[in-house]
């Protein structure tokens, strides 16, 4: 026989206590949080337009996000075609959804971090790239007027924020405590730092044109004056852009770029066949996809940024009747697209460079062209008087 | 209290921290990147007083690019903590000593300032609206239309100082072969590949692989 024991009976009276207690805890919570809530929107001027501003960059980030996945997608089908592969196409119809199931993948693994490293360099490290990656799009005017900030000095101020991003990679190297990244991060300061000189000489020929460096600016100056206009045909827009009078400030820009964002041909901070990964290689599950993401946002920046000094924004080629119908916005995406197609299609046919070559390149090439190519558009917006 | 305001207290208070921190953190390249956090709190402080231009340029030249190259000579440096740490306590009066006579001064500076009688209007002098708003275009119109000499003065005393550096640094060491740019661009598959016939089962004589040059050394 089992020896059976009732469980004793319960009191109500505790449980009701407790629940009446939280009860009015919630109560009072929920009217104080609604008198804070009336206070900012009613007596301060401070609360609404910070309310209206994080409501667009949560909207930006998020379609900037989903926009990643992808152009991630793109460039490995891209990659894939031009070596007559497939590319990823098992999740999701053709494939759609790889990026989203290798997000899933990274952040549901454990993060590993290495006994010797510094940890909290190493994880402050990618969020690092990431967070300013990101940064640079609060300046990016998408479409007339739609820019979350739109300040005096915004090349400079994405000037400046991509110039941080090399020190996600140095913290990273270096936090890692181990050989391969240190020397993957040594690489990359010195490549990033190398390049952004000709890209700052490049932005300022561009500034010369424009006479500002608001980004709003530069688009509505590629826009309202030029060769379109001087030859009476001022619905031919595409004339007016700045890659047609700097044709080689764009080919110099596009190549730095490259460089500056470590995309191949000039990725050798992450030379799989020298350096393992590179800066990554002691990295795993969610610091690396940060990484990775930090990576991509930089390329899609730089994409922007290219489209904005040398391809018009958000204005259409044509200035005419169906080109004028389409929303300037889906004319920035397009040509984000097409400049990153560029990025690809350079990925998958340019073997890599030497790193001797890639510092001749900058520093011997690419400087000399551009500190030129300054002093002579200088002379002859001086001697012509064009673009005033 | 304004928004700006308490911007302001938290730029400064995090400024005042991490400069804290540059001196007394013990591992140097912390040290330096706290250096880098108060630059960007500087360059802050400088949003804030309407200052745009300098504050990105503050941030483009110091944190982007020169303490970049700090930060990759610290981290290359092998240094020795324990050695390091030893001096602390030896320099404290030293730096104590230092630090008083700087703050004795600018209590001076800021005390008299605030005692003048005429403070107010010497603030208004100092600091003149500008004409247009755009910092960018008053700052170029300063350095390179009014002081443009001293600026290409200036521009020399660094070109000088480049010169020197490398002058110093720069030796060309004997007995090792250096890689000529040219000569590497200038190679074609003629002189650089020697197609051989080997005939099956006899092999390559050592001699025959190996290309010579004019003198008929081996390359």
């Amino acid at each position: 026989m089992v020896d059976y024991t009732p469980p004793a009976k319960k009191s109500l009276v505790g449980p009701m206590i407790l629940g009446t207690l939280v009860f009015v805890v919630l109560v009072v919570a929920a009217w104080v949080a609604f008198a804070v809530l009336r206070y900012l929107v009613m007596e301060t001027t401070w609360f609404v337009p910070l309310l209206i501003v994080a409501g667009k960059t949560l909207l930006l980030l998020a379609g900037l996000l989903i926009f990643i996945a992808y152009i991630l997608l793109a460039d490995r089908k891209i990659w894939a075609a031009v070596q007559l592969r497939r590319g990823p196409n098992v999740v999701g119809p053709f494939g759609v959804l790889q990026s989203f199931a290798d997000f899933l993948k990274f952040v549901l693994k454990e993060p590993v971090i290495p006994a010797s490293a510094d940890k909290v360099l190493f994880l402050l490290a990618p969020l690092l790239t990431c967070v300013l990656a990101l940064a640079a799009w609060a300046v990016i005017p998408l479409n007339a007027g739609w820019a979350i900030a739109d300040i005096n000095v915004g090349v400079l101020y994405i000037f400046a924020i991509s110039s941080l991003g090399v020190y996600g990679i140095i913290i990273g190297g270096w936090a890692s405590n181990s050989k391969y990244p240190f020397l993957g991060a040594l690489r990359s300061a010195a490549q990033m730092v190398s390049y952004e000189v000709s890209i700052g000489f490049v932005i300022i020929t561009v500034l010369m044109l424009v006479g500002s460096l608001n980004l709003t600016d530069i688009v509505l100056a590629q826009q309202n004056s030029g060769p379109a206009h001087w030859l009476g045909v001022p619905w031919f827009t595409m004339l007016n852009w700045f890659f047609i009078p700097l044709f080689p400030m764009f080919v110099i820009f596009f190549i730095s770029a490259l460089a500056e964002t470590n995309r191949p041909p000039f990725d050798l901070p992450e030379a799989e066949s020298e350096l393992v990964a590179g800066f990554m290689s002691e990295y795993g599950s969610t610091p690396y996809l940060l990484f990775m993401l930090g990576e991509y946002v930089a390329i899609m920046t730089m994409c922007a940024l290219t489209v904005i000094l040398f391809l018009g924004g958000w204005t259409p080629p044509l200035a005419i009747a169906p080109f004028t119908w389409v929303p300037g916005v889906v004319w920035f995406v397009l040509k984000v697209c097409v400049v990153f197609f560029g990025f690809a299609m350079v990925k998958a046919m340019v073997p890599r460079y030497r790193y001797d070559q890639l510092m001749r390149l900058g520093w011997k090439v690419f400087l000399p062209l551009s500190l030129a190519a300054v002093v002579i558009v200088a002379g002859v917006l001086q001697l012509t008087g064009w673009y005033r | 209290m304004s928004v700006v305001s308490l911007f302001f207290y938290l730029f400064s208070g995090v400024l005042i921290a991490s400069a804290v921190m540059v001196v007394s953190s013990r591992n140097p390249v912390h040290a330096v990147l706290f250096l880098i956090l108060a630059f960007f709190n500087a360059a802050g402080l400088f949003l804030l007083m309407g200052a745009e231009f300098l504050a990105m340029i503050l941030i483009v030249v110091y944190v982007g690019a020169v303490a970049v190259l700090f930060l990759f000579v610290v981290m290359m440096l092998d240094v020795d903590f324990a050695e390091l740490r030893q001096g602390f306590l030896q320099y404290l009066p030293l730096g104590v000593l230092i630090s008083a006579i700087f703050f004795i001064e600018i209590a001076l500076v800021v005390g008299t300032w605030q005692l003048a009688p005429d403070a107010l209007a010497m603030r208004k002098a100092a600091t003149a609206t500008p004409v247009d708003a755009m910092n960018a275009r008053a700052l170029g119109r300063v350095l390179y239309t009014e002081y443009v000499y001293f600026f290409q003065a200036a521009g020399l005393i660094l070109l000088v100082a480049m010169i020197g550096a490398i002058v110093l640094t720069l030796r060309e060491r004997e007995g090792v072969r250096r890689q000529s740019i040219p000569q590497q661009n200038a190679r074609t598959k003629a002189g650089s590949m020697v197609v051989v016939d080997v005939p099956v089962g006899q092999g390559v004589s050592n001699e025959g692989v190996f290309r010579k040059d004019a003198a008929g050394q081996k390359v």
